[in-house]
């Protein structure tokens, strides 16, 4: 049994970094800690640390009070760790596979095109963190043996809706920015919507599935 | 009573709205956006009546011409502009009757990046997730002022009452930042941030809202690799592997893989929004 969980680093005056082993316990602990008012401006989970900012210089001891009282572990009754059930709504992606580095990912993984969609429209992938770019998603669920590396060389214009995978990290980009990551197709589902609550369509605990949409 | 409109007749290198952003988006991936010189910020919004984080107008190194269409009052704070109303010249880090159809005019200061135009009611652009900033980054908020623009004012809540505590503007920045440490002093050896607080540091060309980039000797890394992303604090020092510190200023991206060596004092930030290409940084260990 991890008897320590968390390792707690100061990060500033007014933030507390905790260090957890993964991205999912990284979305468990933010989500438990939101769940008892961690008295934080900002919770934000990351691939394996959650981010305390905007507390009191005052009462850090507070905040790492809480933090101590945290288990990654099941509870009595619970079949995963302390915010660790399922957490979100599910959001179903369709996807045209047309993606440029489509083949790339199929000679990376040495299957064909269509097992390169089969594969990653059979994946049940979790929205772990989000940054980069507003709404941009970091979703947890691609095995290890599947990771790809991220592009020599980054494009400069990736179009909005690419549907992209980097190590062992899927992502949909909300908005045209440059980026690195390997594209397998698109979709035409808005990511970010400032008139939504929350914008982000794929925020920190929603489940997403990809499915095949015919060109059209 | 309608607040008025702001017409904006010509910009220098970049005017913004600035509230006080948008805290708690972080883990969206939404930088916090606001004002650079915070203190400058909220004391010209004083000074017109306005309440702290009222939207306002951050511009860098002066050319700002606007008209109002309604008789108010406006404040200039921040780096020292000159500023006139008219013909007249205008005080700065003062309440000064603007009425209307008469331009208001900010040359180039002399020190400092940032001044800050408070009108009275507020600039009442429509706010984007909760806040009225511009950010440069992700582009959230209103887009960047330009001429032709016009901007729509709140109603002020009354003229102006006199500042009970005049809070004296601030001053050039010193270019002295007191920091704190990092929380990843150890991938980048144990006398990192000694050798950050021994460095003489001059601030890059390509400073802006998202960060004060420095220029000077690189710090040496122990690691040189990177970190999985993590969260990233307003004044976080990070290194990334040019070994040349990157102040994390309003707009900064809320997550980061790079180490991070310190973290500047909030009473200090101010200064990275005043402090110009090629003006000395030094660092100190905050008491």
């Amino acid at each position: 049994m991890n008897v320590d969980p968390v390792h707690v680093r100061a990060f500033g005056p007014t933030a507390l970094l905790a260090e957890v082993d993964d991205a999912a316990a990284a979305l468990a602990l933010a989500t438990w800690l939101r769940e008892h008012r961690v008295a934080a401006t900002e919770v934000v989970p990351a691939a394996r640390t959650v981010l305390l900012d905007g507390l009191d210089p005052a009462d850090l001891g507070g905040a790492r009070a809480l933090l101590a009282g945290w288990r990654d572990e099941p509870a009595a009754g619970d079949d995963a760790g302390q915010g660790r059930g399922p957490v979100g709504p599910v959001v179903e992606l369709p996807v045209v596979y047309d993606g440029p580095d489509l083949d790339d990912v199929a000679d990376l993984w040495g299957v064909s095109r269509e097992e390169v969609v089969a594969r990653h429209t059979g994946l049940e992938l979790l929205s772990v963190f989000c940054g980069f770019a507003p709404g941009f998603a970091y979703l947890s669920g691609l095995p290890q043996e599947w990771a790809v590396p991220r592009l020599d060389s980054p494009r400069t214009r990736v179009p909005a809706g690419s549907v992209a995978v980097a190590d062992t990290w899927c992502g949909v980009y909300p908005t045209v920015s440059p980026g690195g990551w390997r594209l397998l197709g698109r979709t035409r589902t808005p990511l970010w919507d400032v008139d939504r609550d929350p914008p982000a369509l794929l925020a920190p605990g929603t489940r997403v599935r990809f499915v095949v949409e015919d060109p059209s | 009573m309608t607040g008025g409109v702001l017409e904006v007749l010509a910009t220098g290198p970049l005017c913004t709205v600035q509230d006080h952003g948008r805290p708690g988006l972080a883990h969206l991936g939404v930088p916090r956006a606001g004002p650079l010189d915070r203190p400058a910020a909220d004391l010209a919004n004083r000074l017109v009546g306005n309440r702290p984080g009222a939207a306002l107008l951050e511009v860098v190194l002066g050319g700002l011409e606007l008209r109002a269409t309604v008789d108010t009052w406006v404040a200039v704070t921040g780096a020292p502009a000159p500023a006139a109303v008219g013909r007249r010249s205008a005080g700065l880090a003062r309440a000064e009757r603007l009425p209307a159809g008469a331009v208001l005019r900010l040359g180039a200061p002399a020190t400092g990046v940032r001044s800050y135009v408070a009108v009275a009611g507020g600039v009442d652009v429509a706010p984007v997730l909760g806040s009225r900033s511009t950010d440069t980054l992700a582009e959230v908020g209103p887009p960047v002022v330009a001429p032709g623009q016009r901007l729509p004012l709140g109603s002020p809540a009354g003229p102006p009452a006199a500042v009970e505590a005049p809070v004296a503007p601030t001053g050039p920045p010193t270019g002295l930042l007191r920091v704190h440490p990092g929380p990843r002093l150890e991938r980048l050896g144990p006398h990192a941030l000694a050798e950050l607080c021994a460095t003489a540091y001059v601030v890059g060309a390509e400073a802006d809202r998202v960060g004060l980039r420095l220029d000077g000797p690189p710090l040496t890394r122990a690691d040189a690799g990177e970190l999985p992303s993590e969260g990233m604090v307003l004044g976080s020092v990070q290194v990334p592997p040019s070994g040349r510190p990157v102040v994390f200023l309003a707009d900064h991206p809320p997550t980061g893989g790079y180490p991070v060596v310190a973290v500047v004092d909030p009473r200090d930030l101010w200064q990275c929004g005043q402090l110009r290409p090629g003006e000395p940084v030094r660092f100190t260990r905050a008491r």
